[in-house]
């Protein structure tokens, strides 16, 4: 069985080692967040929620997820 | 003199109507089922809110969102914690991402101690947004001269603060207020500083449009009594502005006749 190549990205500041050639829509499947509750930025870029299934993610790359909390 | 009917007084923030003229912020609560109820007997309409990342290790932590509907309650996301511009920009171009959100409160801070706005940046994300189509509201200092560089940079409502955020004083400077007013017809909100429930009457008889209350609700002994003394205080405060109060003299007028005493 050929052996998938793993990258390391950061989420939210945290290092996460996921499948090369992975899709930003199956990393944040695998975070089960609910999609209409967040935002998210790929290298300090906002990504349209509808693409996230054809955004290829490469090594290194920085996701944020942001959603509401309680402020003032 | 026509009566005052206040189910008619609606406070018009870009084209949208609410009834009430309190605004609450939803940081500071105990738990986020305090803060729900809290906001239910403030009467409040529209709720500020913060933009920060998800938990992603503890993905069963409570959102807000299943606590206070945004389809009853209208989210005000802010950019309390920014401390620039570009901070500033980012943060609202998200929460706008969220779920499109336009209507958007700014507060751009200068100073991490007194947490007074950075005037300058304010002033510059207030353009910016106003370009992009976002509906500003913008947290200032009691300053008429920069509130008009607000209004005329496109802001949609002016929010100066009565004092520092937190601080509970009050406000301190009822006749900047007051030229502020005179000068504005946009909204004008008190934004921070107030302590109890007087104190937002007292904005409100100045002649503001709304106030904005988060820690004297939230850090009261008891938030749920704290939130329904500020509804009423700003209904009270409302219609008094509206009834027109008597002028001062220096002297007593008594108020039974003086005819007929025996």
């Amino acid at each position: 069985m050929k052996k998938i190549k793993k990258i390391k990205i950061k989420i939210n500041g945290k290092i996460k080692s996921i499948n090369q050639d992975s899709t930003l829509s199956v990393v944040l499947k695998n975070l089960k967040f609910p999609l209409n509750k967040v935002a998210i930025e790929l290298n300090e870029e906002i990504i349209d929620k509808k693409k996230i299934n054809k955004i290829k993610l490469n090594k290194n790359d920085k996701i944020e997820i942001v959603h509401f909390i309680g402020g003032g | 003199m026509e009566a005052v009917n206040l189910k008619k007084d609606s406070l018009i923030i870009a084209n949208k109507k609410f009834n009430s003229r309190l605004i609450v912020g939803t940081g500071k609560y105990k738990s986020m089922s305090e803060c729900a109820k809290a906001i239910k007997l403030s009467g409040a309409e529209i709720v500020t809110v913060a933009v920060r990342r998800v938990n992603i290790s503890d993905k069963n932590k409570p959102l807000l969102m299943d606590y206070i509907d945004p389809k009853k309650i209208t989210y005000l996301p802010n950019t309390a914690g920014c401390f620039n511009s570009k901070e500033a920009l980012r943060t609202l171009r998200l929460a706008r991402e969220i779920g499109g959100w336009k209507l958007v409160k700014l507060e751009v801070l200068g100073d991490k101690k007194n947490l007074f706005p950075d005037m300058i940046e304010t002033l510059k994300s207030t353009e910016v947004l106003a370009k992009e189509g976002f509906k500003v509201m913008v947290y200032c200092n009691d300053d008429p001269l920069m509130a008009k560089r607000l209004e005329n940079s496109g802001a949609d409502a002016i929010m100066p603060l009565a004092a520092p955020i937190g601080s509970g004083l009050g406000i301190q400077n009822k006749i900047n207020i007051q030229i502020i007013r005179k000068q504005t017809k946009l909204p004008l909100i008190i934004d921070a500083g107030l302590g109890q429930a007087s104190d937002a009457t007292i904005a409100m008889e100045l002649g503001c449009d709304g106030v904005l209350v988060n820690t004297a609700i939230a850090k009261a002994k008891r938030p749920f009594e704290m939130a329904l003394a500020f509804k009423n205080a700003v209904i009270a405060g409302r219609q008094s502005y509206k009834s027109g109060r008597i002028d001062k003299i220096l002297m007593g007028i008594p108020s039974s006749p003086s005819k007929g005493i025996i």
